[in-house]
């Protein structure tokens, strides 16, 4: 009976290691990259067989599991500030860019046609423009037949990293929301009404007449939905897409960001769109276990590399060239085993 | 022997079986159930009792120390203010359990009354043929997946609620003094009101099987007898069976509650998830549920997820109190009867 339950008990150990030995790496956190992450991984897996696990378990959750070491990698929608990389230990790289776009319903106007300024859209999101024809949005919108009905304000009901960069940029552009509400991945609203996820936010603006909201920029393109377009930073109105998104990202400043603490809204630059948004990575900058922690790098490495055409397809934004070089320097400098040997 | 000892407990008459239950088990069968597999099934169902009992104290115990955090913080004030601010960590639950209970009063408000009606017509008026299969119907309601009742409420239900329903009621019942602001208000078909709606049909099906499952127990000489001297429908229904089923149905309605307290999907799709306290109920709110499903994901702050499992404490509360007032209800009603005889 003795022998029996060893044997049992053997091979229970034995399975429960299996996964380690085929050198699977896993990762946590963030739902915002989730599908891209997803797809990388199958594409990876097919071409290495190195298999990669991504939970999106929520931000939070994310930089919990990483600091407990017990995933290989976190992600997070918003950077951790550098004293608090510091104090647990991580480093952290963009890894993907994807754009905002507020959305409206609207009869008779098309995508693209209505505009707003930084302040404005502040405004309607502080509850003080309550209805279309009000002087604020006329003003901007010269050539636009707005009707005088009611302005339905409708926003992310969950904490997302949608919102933390969404209201980040409210922040940057209007003092007000800055000190009356702030920016994090959920904020106190003083207005509206709260959608459960993108498809919550979409469901309810396609459904509710004069509504405004604010979603990824793949979710109003795969719904037709009305986008407006929002003035950046030196005045001018470009139009949201792949190349927008990732201007904000070339532009922003990464070489003097410390620990890639940079948020891209309200980017300089002509073309780039102001309400852009990266993800992030996390990684344990002491690496316990050396061998896993480079298989993350070298997915990481080929993703930035040859993932380009399957975030297009998925509406995210690959990071650009000289972003992707900066950051495979800092694997170098910054992420060690043990011993203190660099592990890329 | 134990043929002998069923056969026994069928024969006597239901008001005797306590007694029955004490004498002693008849002898050869005594004798065979004595050993250690005995004493081992016995202590293995006692163990799996326990487990139950120290589950429950674990719940408790974690969600306790969990959110020590932010009562240590906030301190009592924290169940009667009125503020949720990720932002500045500043937390209160007092919009969340208005939410709650206004939510689930609204459900039991319009599932009490329908689902008697269902009950009533069930037992006392169906022709055969229709009895079994919308009996069944009715069970079904209850296997629908909570999920599925929050997208009908969000894409079909809503919508229509929001044409027809509410403008209806704000024309009505919202020019009513007194009562008239819980009916003003954006219909834009998202809010407390909504999420009662969908609450409520989600309950119907609960309530309304064990009621009908509690009035086809009554004998049918008291109803005969009734109807013999010349009652209606209507009388011997609640002369007769309502009296004779009362600890059911409250034990029916209570299990309603319990599912509309708790509900978290169906909810979350239509509340509108806005911490504020209105007095119309057109207006959008929360619910202790759906902002915990809300915001778990991404509460990486302490205090904020100290304050999420607070919640979670006062939920828990909330059906506990539920269930006791039912316990007591049903204590008192059964003293009621006593005095009666």
């Amino acid at each position: 009976m003795n022998k029996y339950l060893l044997g049992l008990l053997g091979l229970t150990a034995l399975a429960c290691s299996a996964p380690a030995l085929s050198a699977d790496i896993t990762g946590a956190g963030a739902t915002f990259p989730y599908p891209i992450y997803a797809k990388w991984a199958d594409a990876y897996k097919s071409k290495t067989g190195v298999g990669m696990n991504y939970q999106s378990i929520g931000s939070g959750g994310g930089i919990k599991q990483i600091q407990s070491k017990t995933v290989d990698f976190g992600a997070s929608d918003a950077p951790l500030v550098p004293e608090e990389l510091e104090k647990a230990g991580l480093m952290q790289f963009p890894a993907i860019i994807g754009g905002i776009v507020p959305v409206v319903n609207l009869e008779g106007v098309a995508p693209g046609a209505l505009k707003f300024t930084g302040p404005v859209l502040a405004d309607i999101y502080l509850g003080k423009i309550k209805s279309w024809d009000d002087k604020a949005i006329t003003a901007l919108n010269p050539g636009v037949k707005l009707p005088a009905d009611p302005l339905t304000v409708v926003r992310r009901s969950d904490g997302s990293g949608t919102t933390f960069n969404f209201t980040n940029y409210l922040s940057k552009v209007s003092p007000e929301w800055k000190e009356k509400v702030g920016s994090a991945t959920a904020v106190a609203w003083p207005e509206g009404i709260g959608g459960k996820g993108n498809e919550g936010v979409s469901s309810y603006v396609q459904r509710i007449k004069g509504s405004i909201g604010y979603v990824e920029y793949a979710y109003a393109k795969k719904n037709n939905m009305t986008y407006a377009l929002v003035q950046n930073k030196e005045g001018a109105y470009p139009k949201p897409d792949n190349s927008t998104f990732q201007n904000a990202a070339a532009y922003a400043d990464w070489k003097g960001a410390k620990d890639y603490y940079q948020i891209i809204t309200d980017s300089p630059g002509k073309d780039s769109w102001p309400i852009a948004a990266t993800s992030f990575i996390l990684l344990q900058k002491v690496q316990d276990k050396p061998a896993s922690g480079k298989e993350v790098l070298k997915f990481f490495d080929w993703a930035f590399k040859n993932g380009q055409k399957m975030a297009d397809e998925l509406d995210y934004v690959p990071l650009p060239a000289s972003l992707v070089t900066q950051i495979e320097g800092s694997w170098k400098t910054e992420l060690k085993d043990p011993s203190g040997k660099s592990i890329w | 022997m134990p043929t002998t000892a069923s056969d026994a407990t069928i024969l006597t008459p239901p008001d005797s079986v306590p007694i029955a239950r004490l004498q002693p088990s008849p002898p050869g069968r005594h004798f065979a159930s004595v050993g250690w597999q005995d004493v081992l099934f016995e202590k293995t169902t006692l163990f799996f009792a326990l487990f139950v009992l120290a589950m429950l104290v674990a719940i408790i115990a974690s969600l306790v120390h969990g959110s020590i955090p932010a009562l240590e913080e906030f301190g009592p004030k924290f169940f009667v203010t009125n503020v949720w601010n990720p932002v500045t960590h500043q937390f209160g639950a007092l919009a969340p359990i208005y939410g709650t209970l206004v939510t689930s009063a609204i459900a039991l408000l319009i599932g009490i009354p329908v689902s008697f009606g269902i009950a009533l017509f069930l037992t006392e008026m169906c022709p055969p043929v229709l009895k079994r299969p919308l009996g069944t119907a009715v069970e079904l309601l209850a296997a629908v997946p909570s999920i599925i009742y929050g997208m009908w409420g969000l894409f079909v239900f809503a919508p229509i609620f929001a044409d027809t329903v509410q403008p209806a009621l704000q024309n009505t019942l919202g020019r009513v003094w007194l009562i008239g602001a819980m009916f003003q208000g954006a219909s834009n078909g998202i809010g407390m009101l909504a999420a009662g709606f969908i609450l409520s049909v989600m309950v119907i099906p609960f309530i309304a099987s064990v009621m009908r499952d509690v009035f086809e127990i009554v004998p049918p000489v008291l109803k005969e007898s009734a109807y013999g001297i010349g009652c209606t429908t209507w009388e011997v229904v609640w002369n007769i069976v309502l009296p004779y089923t009362k600890v059911g149905v409250i034990g029916g309605i209570m299990l309603g509650l319990g599912r509309a307290l708790g509900e978290t999907m169906a909810v979350t799709f239509v509340i509108g998830n806005a911490y504020r306290i209105s007095a119309s109920l057109f207006a959008p709110g929360n619910s202790i549920a759906s902002a915990l499903a809300n915001e778990f994901n991404e509460a990486s702050n302490p205090i904020h997820l100290s304050s999420l499992i607070t919640l979670g404490l006062i939920l828990f509360m909330l059906t506990f109190i539920v269930l006791a007032c039912s316990r007591l209800l049903l204590a008192q009603l059964a003293k009621g009867e006593g005095q009666e005889t």
